[in-house]
Order: C-alpha cells, then sequence, then structure tokens
C-alpha cells in the first residue's frame, strides 16, 4: 500500500476491496456484517430460492422484526393481515436457512440500527448492510454502512459481496460547543438544510470536528443516520476512545488478545493528516440553535426561532415549487413564526432517536410537568433492550405521570407501517427522520425535532425548545404538574 | 433480465423535483411478499386526484418518464422500481437521481437516464407541444430523441454494458469466487459473528 495520505472511508473501502475492478468496472467488496427485517427480505430469499442458492455467511447475518410489529399488545396476534403475512415469512425464512433472528418479544428485538450495535456486532472498520436506507447509523463507529436494495440483499446473501463504485468523500466539519439545548439532531437537520436533500448524493459523509468528538456515541449515531437525507450514501465518524469505550464488554465485542489487535487496528483508521476530501462543509457549533422542519422533505429546515419561509424569496423554479407545495400540504403560511405551530401529537422514537441517551434527554425535560392539554404523545423505545434499560431509570414512569403512552420497540409511527399513524390533518412533532408526505399516515403533517424540542412541545403545545420553557419560567410560568396528595 | 437496446415508446412528463421512494410507492404496500404486482401502487396517492398526469388518456400505455431532478429520494425501497416496472415504465429520465434509487433501477432493468436540467425542460416542452409524440431512447448511442430535439444522456459504463447484454449481478461475482475464499482467509480474528450467539 503506497504511503499516500487517505481518508477513513478509503481505507475502509480498501480493505474491503476484493477485486479491484479494471477500465471503470465496479470494485468487488466484501460484507462483514448483513442486518435483515421484515419488509426487505422476503424477495431476496426467495430469489435465493428459485436459483438453488445457499447463504454463503449466515454467520455474518442477524434478523430482527422491527418495521410492522406493534407496539402495543405484542402478545396478540397481528390484525393486519399483510403485516403478519411479512413477519411470518420472515420467521419462515430464517428458520429454512438457519437465520440468527430476534422476533417479537424477545429481549433483542427492536429496530435494526439499534440491535446491531448494541449487541457489540457494530464495531469500527467494518462494512455493514442492510436493506434499509439508515443503514448509515452505523458508520459512527468508524465503519463503511450503507443501505441497499432487495436485489442486493440477495446478492449479499448468495457472495457476502457488493459489487460498488467508490464513493467521493465530503467532510462536515463542525467546530465549537454546542449549546446546552442544541442537539445531534440539530447539527445534521443544519447540514441537511445547509446542502439539501441532494447535497450528498454520490458521498460518503465523514463529520469531523471538536463538536462530533464531544458527542455520545447515542449522538454519533443520529447523525450518522440521517446522512441519507442529504441524499449520501453513508456517513461515518472516526473511532475514537468514546467508540473503543462503548463497544467494550458488548457480548461480541473481542475478547483479550482479540481486543487488543482490534483497538491497535482501529487507531490506525482515522483519516490521516493531508488526505484530501472531494468536498467541504464548514459548520459552527456555537452558532446552532434548536432546528425544525416546515416542508416535506428534510431539507427544508429552519430554526425553531425562525419563521416559515417565503417561497417567492426562493430564486431556484424547482425549490420555489417544492416549498409551494409543502407549505399547503402542511398548512402553513410564510411569515407564521414556527414557534407559534400547534401539533396534535409528538412522536418519540425512531433509529434516529430512540436509544437510551435519547429517552434520557427526553425524559429530563418532561419529568414533573404537566403534558399540554389535547396532545397524544407517543414514546417508542428504539430496541426491547432500551426499554429495559429505561424502565430501570424510571423513564416509563416519568412518561406515564407526564401523560404520555409508554410503548413497545418498533419503528412505529416513523413510518405507520404498524398501526401507529397520524391521521388525516393531523399535526406532529417527529423525533424521526422524514417528513415525506403521508410518511406518518396519510394527511398526516410532520416537523423533524430532536428529542429536548419534541419534550418541550409536549409540554407547551406548540413547537418549543428547553430555552422557551426557561422563558416561562422567568415569566413566572412553570408548567408543573399537580401535586399528587400522598 | 431482458436485454435493453433502444425503445420508442409513450413519455410522460412528471413535472415535480424531489420525487421520494414514499410518493412512488407508499410504505404500506411494502407489506406484501411478491416482487411483482405493483401496478397498482405505483404513485398510489397521486393517482387518487384525477388531473394527476398519469390519469390524463394520452399518456396511457407510457413506457418513460420524464422527471424533475433528485427523482428516488429516501426509503431505499426496491419496490420503487418494481412499480414502475410493473406499470410498465422501462426508462426514467431526471437531472439527478438518488444513489440507492440508480442501483436499484440498473439491477431491475430500468434505464435511470440523467440528462442536464435545461434538457429535462425540453423535452417537457416538446412533449406538452406535440402529445401524439413518441419519444425514442438509444441506450447504444446514449441517445434521447423527441421530435426535432436530441439530447445525450449519461448513464455509466458498466450499467450500461449489463442492460445491454440484460446480465444477472449474481452470476457475475460468483465468477469471482475464488477470489472471495482467498479474502475470508485474511480477515482478522476480532471481527464479530453473530453465531454462535453469546
Amino acid at each position: 500500500m503506497s504511503n499516500t495520505p487517505r481518508t477513513l472511508a478509503e481505507k475502509l473501502w480498501d480493505a474491503h476491496t476484493v477485486v479491484k475492478g479494471e477500465n471503470g468496472d465496479p470494485d468487488l467488496i466484501y460484507i462483514d456484517l448483513h442486518l435483515i427485517h421484515e419488509v426487505t427480505s422476503p424477495q431476496a430469499f426467495d430469489g435465493l430460492r428459485v436459483a438453488g442458492r445457499p447463504l454463503r455467511r449466515v454467520d455474518l447475518m442477524i434478523a430482527t422484526e422491527d418495521h410492522n410489529t406493534p407496539t402495543l399488545n405484542i402478545t396478540r396476534q397481528i390484525e393486519d393481515p399483510t403485516s403478519r403475512l411479512q413477519i411470518e415469512t420472515l420467521r419462515k425464512n430464517v428458520e429454512e436457512f438457519g437465520v440468527r433472528a430476534h422476533p417479537l418479544g424477545d429481549k433483542e428485538q427492536g429496530i435494526v440500527h439499534v440491535v446491531g450495535p448494541q449487541l457489540g456486532l457494530t464495531m469500527p472498520g467494518m462494512t455493514v448492510v442492510c436493506g434499509d436506507s439508515h443503514t448509515s447509523t452505523h458508520g459512527a463507529f468508524g465503519s463503511l454502512a450503507f443501505g441497499i436494495g432487495t436485489s442486493e440483499v440477495e446478492h449479499v446473501m448468495a457472495t457476502q459481496t457488493l459489487p460498488l463504485k467508490p464513493f467521493k468523500t465530503m467532510a462536515i466539519n463542525v467546530e465549537g460547543e454546542l449549546r446546552p439545548g442544541v442537539t445531534a439532531k440539530d447539527i445534521i437537520l443544519a447540514v441537511i438544510a445547509k446542502i439539501g436533500t441532494g447535497g450528498g448524493q454520490g458521498y460518503v459523509l465523514e463529520y469531523r470536528g471538536s463538536a462530533i468528538r464531544a458527542l455520545s456515541m447515542d449522538g454519533r449515531m443520529t447523525i450518522c443516520n440521517m446522512s441519507i437525507e442529504a441524499g449520501a450514501r453513508a456517513g461515518m465518524v472516526a473511532p475514537d476512545e468514546t467508540t473503543f469505550e462503548y463497544v467494550k464488554g458488548r457480548d461480541h465485542a473481542p475478547q483479550g488478545a482479540d481486543w487488543d489487535a482490534a483497538v491497535e487496528y482501529w487507531k490506525t483508521l482515522p483519516t490521516d493528516e493531508g488526505a484530501v476530501f472531494d468536498a467541504e462543509v464548514n459548520i459552527d457549533a456555537n452558532e446552532l440553535e434548536p432546528f425544525v422542519t416546515w416542508g416535506t422533505n428534510p431539507g427544508q429546515g429552519v430554526l425553531l426561532s425562525d419563521s416559515v419561509p417565503n417561497p417567492e424569496e426562493i430564486d431556484d423554479p424547482n425549490q420555489r415549487a417544492a416549498a409551494e407545495r409543502a407549505l399547503e400540504y402542511m398548512d402553513l403560511t410564510a411569515g407564521t413564526p414556527m414557534k407559534q405551530i400547534a401539533v396534535d401529537a409528538v412522536f418519540m422514537g425512531s433509529c434516529t432517536n430512540a436509544r437510551l441517551d435519547d429517552l434520557r434527554d427526553f425524559a429530563s425535560i418532561i419529568k414533573g410537568k404537566k403534558k399540554a392539554d389535547g396532545v397524544r404523545l407517543m414514546v417508542v423505545p428504539g430496541s426491547a433492550r432500551v426499554r429495559l434499560e429505561a424502565e430501570a431509570e424510571g423513564i416509563d414512569k416519568i412518561v406515564e405521570e407526564f401523560g404520555g403512552e409508554w410503548r413497545f420497540a418498533g419503528c412505529s409511527m416513523c413510518l405507520g407501517m404498524n398501526p401507529d399513524q397520524l391521521a388525516p390533518g393531523e399535526r406532529c412533532a417527529s423525533t424521526s427522520n422524514r417528513n415525506f408526505e403521508g410518511r406518518q399516515g396519510k394527511g398526516g403533517r410532520t416537523h423533524l425535532v430532536s428529542p429536548l424540542v419534541a419534550a418541550a412541545t409536549a409540554i407547551r403545545g406548540t413547537l418549543s425548545s428547553p430555552w422557551d420553557l426557561q422563558h416561562d419560567a422567568q415569566q413566572g410560568i412553570n408548567h408543573d404538574a399537580e401535586k399528587v396528595e400522598a | 433480465m431482458e436485454k435493453f437496446t433502444t425503445l420508442t415508446g409513450i413519455a410522460v412528463p412528471l413535472k415535480r423535483s424531489n420525487v421520494d421512494t414514499d410518493q412512488i410507492i407508499p410504505a404500506n404496500f411494502l407489506k406484501r411478499v411478491t416482487k411483482t404486482g405493483f401496478d397498482d401502487a405505483l404513485f398510489y396517492h397521486w393517482r387518487q386526484d384525477p388531473s394527476f398526469v398519469l390519469n390524463q388518456p394520452q399518456y396511457e400505455g407510457a413506457e418513460i418518464l420524464v422527471a424533475g431532478p433528485d427523482f428516488g429520494t429516501g426509503s431505499s425501497r426496491e419496490h420503487a422500481v418494481w412499480a414502475l416496472r410493473d406499470y410498465g415504465f422501462k426508462v426514467v429520465i431526471s437531472a439527478r437521481f438518488a444513489d440507492i434509487f440508480r442501483g436499484n433501477s440498473g439491477k431491475q432493468g430500468l434505464l435511470a437516464a440523467q440528462v442536464e436540467e435545461a434538457e429535462v425542460e425540453r423535452i417537457w416542452e416538446a412533449l406538452e407541444a406535440d402529445p401524439s409524440a413518441k419519444l425514442t431512447v438509444s441506450l447504444e448511442d446514449r441517445k434521447i430523441s423527441v421530435g426535432e430535439l436530441q439530447v445525450d444522456f449519461q448513464i455509466d459504463d458498466y450499467t450500461r454494458w449489463r442492460l445491454l447484454e440484460g446480465l444477472d449481478d449474481i452470476s457475475l461475482t460468483l465468477q469471482n469466487e475464488q477470489a472471495i475464499t482467498d479474502f475470508e482467509a485474511t480477515r482478522p480474528a476480532w471481527m464479530p459473528t453473530t453465531l454462535p450467539v453469546r
């Protein structure tokens, strides 16, 4: 290998190249971990069966049920026949092919992108794929992780490789210190608003800088998770002590001499001094504020302290038309302060923001407070294990005393494939990742927010941040729950 | 996979940007476990509106979709490609495609033809000026023509070759079976396995 300085992404690419493509052909890349779930795997298993091909490495695969699973009454039969069919099909397939699986009710069941890291199956220096675009989440460990389509799922099942063209690299430098009340979610929403939903196309984003280094693994996962919302194939953060600390001791983490060898290798992974990125974007963390979307794609976002933008002020005709359409769908008027927008529902969950840190953040704001009248709150932990860990800390009680619903783990209202959906016209502050038309239920209107903003919004009933709660407190408005006599 | 060389057919102007895969096929249809029969699901919500372009009689039997920039963004669902294919589309023309969508298209024989944004507008104009006009897509020449208008499109050499030859990815990769086995022998010991369960 030459001594040319390389980026983290380039090092991982080189380390996983089985066959180098010639004359513009793709490279053949080895896949270290393949996560599957019920939605994008049935047709892939079917393809294998039709072609009579075996799984190449069943020991590098793991299955969980997440997209369709109910978050209430999980021991009852799933009512929706098509949801039930997908789950049953996955169960049949994993049994036939011998794949490790964590079905509904299992203590390791949950959203596929929460389950991999918590089992210690996601580590630095790996390639990770799944038939789900939010596989970019796993890049937070300094792995190359990306979503694939069902044909590619079948390809990995049969060959444990993928033919891929090298990605370009983009550095997202986030320097400075986040103010209290500003989180990883606000960083990534600001990045997407800056580069647009197509800005990352063809790139792997590497998040760098002091503000990223200061984040926990849960925060880094939130950021990498939404890389796809900027159009990027993957997002990554170089591994460091925070990463090693997180991985160490988990079920599948290396032990003894293997651990030492792994850490020694992981320390060689960060981007070399002098390596050149194909593009760079700079974000000043000191300037960031709580962020919120107003439209129907994740790039249509503004500061919470700002107002609904005026489409007439957008130069690009396509963007202008998209904004006009979005305002109509969202039933919003240009110039309305974001903080005046009242919501019907708050959804705290998804692979973006349903890990333990997220639930702790959320609970820290609502604890001892009273939920706004008429606002429905659903809190859905990312995995069964996260749910148990949160319950051990009393977070379930905090949510229930506040007036929220404490649910079982799954994708839930992020995409409404299970019964957790918005009614037409309902407006929701959601910690998920997509505000597309109808994403959370037909006619539903989504504002993407951080867990802190979701919590403050559930208290005030209008889009709000913890800063607004502080301001209210200064005005003598405390939102405290009424004390119940013992 | 069928070979793709040249196609002449009815083209639909879809004058919207950022057509995400949730619009192409809503999540509800992802519950099916088959790989075909998604024609009814394509643009399901938009098609409820009688004025939606696909509901116009002149576009019945369309095989080519001419869309605004950033087509196929969002969810990785390959069902979006299946729905387009099952409806009868063989080509999508846009100024920009989301990466996963582009990859999925190539695997199913759906041609994602990339042209300059201004050229998309010119194609729209040509189609609207003459609703009976047929559009021709030549993969061999990488050219789109409608009436007097001729436009070059971009597609990478590898995908073009595979579409022209109608080749399946997995059998191509399995030609490298020995290289994969050799690579596996070099993987470090600390790399995790899902089995046995720890």
